[in-house]
């Protein structure tokens, strides 16, 4: 009989614990697939942030998970994602996503139910400049980012001659198109030649004789890590010794595993996540990354974090000021925009059009030795996100 | 621009010409299993990529002990093309002989199953790395003594790009001889003109079946380890592009043809990158490197306008 009560009582337990109303948080980015590496620390950033929070939800009453959809950085794949998300009735909150051209889609669909996205990586200015109530970001634009790097291009490395490569994606063609206009602007030369989109993943041959031909000072390449990095090491192994800058998209470690030292060593990218080093406070996120993962946190992981935190946090504030009730996604939307958070990466608030109010771009130069902790900081700028276009 | 990409005219056409190669070899897949069984194998462009997917595993793993780059690149050779090979032998025995035994004559079914099976190949491939070393690009490991290069007649020439093309030589040779000296290759062409006759004269159909499989696929493999070493970044999904344009270089040449095979594939090599080239500076970067594809594809149509039967095909009588 004793054994009776005691297995009725934890069944109460059970079910009291099952009666706590479930939050989630979605993470989208890509698991699977060429740029997994980085989507996947953008996924453990904000699990870690979720963790953190557990038991400060369960004060309030509420079960707090993280639920992780892969969106294989394929726009499909992404749209798809955001229609099991907005059923979720559960999911209060979307972190992500990193390429742009699949955010723009799944963002659409998230705005159908109000539910808000918090965006640590995406940096195409259709993101915000679209205007809509539901969707941040919490890292820079390319429309300040691509001309950062031209101004670098210009004035630092001098370069004249500069031949300009993309991947044809809404991310790495509209960052390119920033980059060539204002390089143009400051009086390098780009020819309608020497700018030239490839979707080619392995194959550069004809590219490498075009700028063999061509002699630049320089190659920018708008576009991801995995393309860049195969590209570099063709360029390199034809001996020609041309520094190759690029975006965002190549800020990630596998470069050097793709590329080799060797060849990576000539890179130089803008970011808008600046490397874990130049945030002091990321120490302790840095260190527990460590040891709940096993992997070694990069930017993007950081932004992550942040981005789960700006949901979370906006998502007490709508539970007090409900009076304890389960927050709904249009409360949780709003108050993200009255978010006034001291992160890891910096204070973060934001527009009216969802950008961050002054976003950080750092220019980095890939290290020799290949230790992607290492890459010098060359130039940090802090630049308020451009106001809507007029119409 | 235009006078310096002119002054890299050779340089351009050496490497039209390593890409053909690789394009041949892998178009001597579809062809051979064509000319037996009248199947487009979509899944060859798999075992190219398996191919790869091995020699770039063997790269990374005995780059440590063997450390005379040619020699493990002849172990990477041996592994690839035995691995993909031995692939091709059971994706023979247990997709298309089931769908032959039952009489199938419906030509859709076979194709239909090989769309099917390269994607379980593909999506098998990327679950094992997945598993293995949790990469979806992998990397050819550099070699030091296949990465030196000299410059002949102002080509510039790795030491690797040698290598491939004797490689690609060899095999082609090889092929030739296997398939018109010895009783294996009499078999095949029997096999090839008429199944039921062949059987009649005591040769095992099936076991021909499968060595031609074993061969085209074997060819395949190679040809993926000889990419690998030469564009150094394979994925899973990396066999999809130089498969569907090898499969044009078979059809450019007359499919069922051996040396047409090799012929289309070199003709292939040298319009994409020739296209490749000099598209963006002929246009004013109007029509980007991107259209090469486009062009060889455009170049495909046309020539099956005027000559249906390929470059070197002959028109086959409908088989009695």
């Amino acid at each position: 009989m004793k054994k009776y009560i005691l297995v009725l009582v934890a069944l109460t337990a059970c079910l009291t614990f099952a009666q706590a109303q479930t939050i989630k948080i979605a993470t989208q980015s890509p698991l699977s697939g060429g740029s997994g590496a980085l989507g996947e620390q953008i996924k453990l950033g904000a699990q870690l942030a979720v963790e953190e929070a557990q038991p400060r939800f369960q004060k309030l009453g509420f079960k707090l998970e993280l639920a992780a959809y892969d969106d294989q950085a394929n726009p499909d794949t992404g749209v798809a994602n955001a229609n099991r998300i907005i059923n979720d009735a559960d999911i209060i909150g979307v972190v992500g996503h990193y390429n742009s051209g699949v955010a723009i889609p799944s963002s659409e669909v998230y705005a159908r139910v109000n539910l808000v996205m918090v965006s640590p990586a995406n940096t195409n200015p259709r993101i915000t400049d679209r205007n809509m109530p539901d969707v941040n970001r919490i890292c820079g634009r390319d429309d300040v980012q691509g001309p950062a790097g031209a101004e670098f291009a210009v004035k630092e490395l001098k370069a004249k001659k500069i031949f300009v490569i993309h991947d044809k994606t809404a991310y790495g063609q509209g960052l390119a198109e920033n980059f060539k206009a204002r390089a143009i602007e400051l009086g390098a030369s780009v020819p309608n030649n020497a700018f030239v989109g490839t979707e080619e993943k392995s194959n550069f041959i004809p590219l490498i004789t075009q700028i063999l031909a061509y002699k630049p000072d320089l190659i920018y390449f708008g576009g991801i890590y995995d393309q860049i990095g195969a590209f570099a090491k063709q360029l390199n192994e034809r001996g020609i010794k041309t520094p190759i800058m690029g975006g965002d998209g190549l800020d990630s470690s596998d470069y050097v595993r793709l590329a080799g030292p060797a060849a990576a060593a000539n890179t130089y990218y803008t970011t808008v996540a600046g490397p874990v080093s130049v945030f002091p406070k990321a120490k302790a996120f840095v260190d527990s990354f460590k040891v709940k993962t096993g992997k070694t946190a990069e930017g993007f992981a950081v932004y992550a974090y942040d981005c789960a935190n700006v949901i979370l946090s906006a998502t007490e504030a709508a539970i007090k000021s409900s009076g304890g009730k389960a927050p709904t996604r249009d409360a949780v939307t709003k108050a993200v925009r009255a978010v006034k958070l001291d992160g890891l990466t910096g204070s973060i608030e934001f527009d009216g059009k969802g950008d961050i109010k002054v976003a950080n771009y750092y220019v980095l130069k890939v290290d020799a030795s290949g230790d992607w902790g290492k890459n010098a900081i060359l130039k940090t700028v802090a630049v308020p996100a451009p106001k809507l276009p007029a119409k | 621009m235009l006078d310096s990409l002119l002054s890299l005219l050779p340089q351009i056409l050496f490497e039209g010409l390593l890409l053909g190669f690789v394009y041949a070899m892998i178009a001597l897949g579809y062809t051979m299993v064509y000319g037996v069984l009248e199947l487009i194998n979509f899944a060859h462009s798999e075992i190219f990529m398996i191919g790869a997917v091995a020699g770039v595993e063997i790269f990374r793993s005995l780059s440590n002990i063997i450390h005379n780059g040619y020699l493990l690149l002849l172990v990477a050779i041996v592994v690839g093309g035995l691995v993909s090979g031995l692939v091709a032998i059971a994706m023979e025995r247990f997709a298309y002989r089931p769908l032959r035994r039952r009489g199938t004559t419906n030509r859709l079914v076979p194709l239909i199953t090989a769309v099917g099976v390269s994607f379980v190949l593909q999506d098998l491939v990327r679950l094992i790395e997945a598993l293995w070393h949790n990469e979806f690009f992998l990397r050819m490991a550099s070699v030091s003594d296949l990465e030196g290069s000299v410059t002949v007649l102002g080509i510039f020439i790795q030491y690797k790009s040698i290598v491939v093309i004797v490689v690609s030589l060899a095999m082609l040779a090889g092929l030739n001889l296997l398939v018109n000296k010895t009783r294996l290759g009499t078999a095949i062409r029997t096999v090839a003109q008429d199944m039921d006759t062949a059987r009649l004269m005591g040769i095992n159909p099936d076991r021909v079946v499968s060595s031609t499989f074993f061969i085209g696929g074997s060819l395949g493999g190679v040809a993926g380890v000889l990419f690998a070493l030469q564009y150094t970044t394979i994925s899973p999904y990396s066999g999809f592009l130089p498969g569907i344009k090898a499969f044009t270089a078979a059809v450019l040449g007359g499919i069922g043809n051996i040396p047409g095979a090799m012929v289309g594939g070199l003709v292939l090599g040298e319009l994409e990158t020739l296209a490749g080239t000099y598209l963006p500076t002929l246009t004013n970067g109007t029509i980007g490197t991107e259209y090469k594809d486009i062009i060889a594809f455009l170049v495909l149509i046309l020539l099956l306008l005027f000559r249906p039967q390929g470059l070197l095909g002959q028109i086959v009588k409908e088989k009695v």
